[in-house]
């Protein structure tokens, strides 16, 4: 019997390697739950969730909600484009209203870095993080060590490689959070531009050459470049991008080694990868995406069960 | 902490020797027959009982192990939540009779979760429920086991101790211990 040192899950950043650990036991069991003729289990049958999307998600959102039913919990949706949020209320008010209906968690993805942060400070309800701005997305870290986990036996001593904008990720940075917490080394990859300027801080590698970097790593995770973030150009063209980083069947193959090729989602085919490198058998983006599943119930279920209602 | 002994070594081979038969006494063939043991203490039981089992029948029995935590009714009601085991049943239970084996029976609560956890994989033509250690007036629910190694009158304030080598003890041994103030 453990459990999570936090009771909100707002970044990788405060959680311990243990945490980690404990996510990661938890989400093995419930992935055999999902692989179940019945699906289902009744752990969180008193709990009501609220998944408050101020931003746009499809793999996210789908992934908590199919946690949450999975777990029996009543789930609640809000998106911003469809609430009064477009009438001028603010963030807290929003939540509160939320709140005062008697939900008892809240699943929250905001443009803003640390909004999450800032609702922990205000509300009693507990927090999940689903993306902060540019700033933290501890779900999807969450199931990318367990995806390379399950693939590669274990994450301590693995080389992995983030490719892409890290300047814009919050995938990258809570990627970086948790693989140096499980003891791999970490590598960022990418145009000078489009790495932050303090990124060695973090005790990562930074390579400029993607074939380097590929010839370098176990495990290659590839980004989005996130053009809806970017207010200035980084680079002259898309094409010019994926002329030198972006990765195909070719590249993976005149590596000569067993390469492991994963990507948060969405892909934009064609740019960071090429159709045939993101099917090739390299990839495991598909299991990623099952994996997810699986450590948001985990966590739903540790979080849940550690706030008694007594 | 004061402990009594229940059963040392010797006695608990003859009760396991007694239970084996009076399965098969029910079961005769064990041909729709399966086992499975409840995670996390149960299964060692049932690995021994299988074991046994095997011996006498002279023939394969599907063994598996059935983990209860996600269908507890004690979720959100205790400080730490409880931590999953594997649940591991790679035969089909819909049809069968099965043994559910457990090292103690309490206030019933996990066997009900068992229940429902079971009902996850199929819907077995009949279930029966045997337990190492039966403790006297302590249920919950309405609840009882089909085969008892030994009924045993205890306090609310004591606890059962199963000691098994399969789980590292030296030697075979069941406690009743005083829980300490």
């Amino acid at each position: 019997m453990s459990k999570l040192s936090q009771r909100h899950l707002l970044g990788i950043k405060n959680l311990t390697r243990q945490d980690l650990e404990l996510i990661f036991e938890t989400a093995d069991n419930f992935k055999d739950v999902i692989n179940r003729p019945i699906k289902k289990v009744p752990s969180l049958r008193d709990v009501t969730i609220a998944n408050v999307f101020f931003e746009n998600s499809t793999r996210t959102r789908l992934s908590f909600e199919l946690a949450e039913k999975r777990l029996s919990a009543d789930v609640v949706n809000f998106s911003t484009s469809t609430s009064s949020v477009k009438k001028g209320e603010t963030l807290l008010d929003t939540v509160n209203n939320i709140l005062a209906m008697k939900v008892d968690m809240v699943v929250m993805r905001h443009a803003s870095v640390g909004a999450p942060h800032f609702l922990a400070k205000h509300i009693k309800a507990n927090i999940i993080n689903a993306g902060d701005g540019t700033h933290e997305h501890p779900t999807q870290a969450l199931l990318d060590s367990f995806s390379i986990r399950e693939k590669l036996g274990a994450v301590e001593g693995k080389k992995i490689a983030i490719i892409g904008d890290i300047l814009h990720s919050r995938v990258a940075l809570s990627n970086i959070f948790a693989l140096k917490k499980l003891g791999a080394e970490v590598m960022a990859c990418g145009p000078p531009t489009l790495l932050p300027k303090y990124i060695a801080s973090l005790g990562v590698i930074v390579e400029w050459d993607v074939k380097k970097a590929l010839a370098w790593c176990d495990v290659a995770n590839v980004l989005r470049i996130q053009l809806e973030r970017q207010q200035i150009k980084y680079f002259p063209s898309l094409r010019e991008y994926s002329l030198y980083y972006g990765i195909n069947k070719k590249i993976l193959d005149d590596l000569k080694k067993e390469i492991v090729l994963m990507h948060p989602g969405p892909i934009n085919r064609g740019v960071e990868l090429t159709s045939d490198a993101a099917d090739s058998h390299h990839s495991i983006i598909l299991d990623q995406v099952e994996n997810g599943v699986a450590i948001r119930m985990a966590v739903l279920y540790l979080l849940a069960g550690a706030n008694s209602p007594k | 902490m004061q402990k009594k002994l229940v059963l040392d070594s010797n006695q608990l081979d003859i009760t396991l020797d007694r239970l084996c038969q009076q399965l098969i006494e029910a079961h005769s063939h064990f041909s729709d027959s399966v086992i499975l043991g409840m995670q996390p203490r149960g299964i060692f039981l049932a690995e021994l009982i299988h074991a046994k089992l095997e011996k006498l029948v002279k023939k394969k029995i599907p063994l598996g192990y059935l983990d209860t935590t996600f269908h507890r009714d004690d979720f959100r009601r205790r400080e730490i939540p409880a931590k999953a085991s594997e649940t591991r049943i790679d035969f089909v239970i819909e049809g069968k009779n099965v043994i559910l084996i457990d090292d103690v029976l309490f206030t019933g609560r996990t066997v009900r979760a068992a229940l429902d956890a079971m009902i996850a994989f199929g819907r077995p033509s009949k279930v029966e429920l045997l337990v190492l250690v039966d403790r006297k007036y302590t249920r919950d629910l309405p609840i009882a086991a089909d085969y008892v190694g030994r009924y045993v009158d205890t306090l609310e304030s004591q606890r059962v101790l199963v000691e098994l080598e399969a789980q590292g003890y030296r030697q075979n041994k069941i406690w009743l211990v005083n829980k300490d103030k």
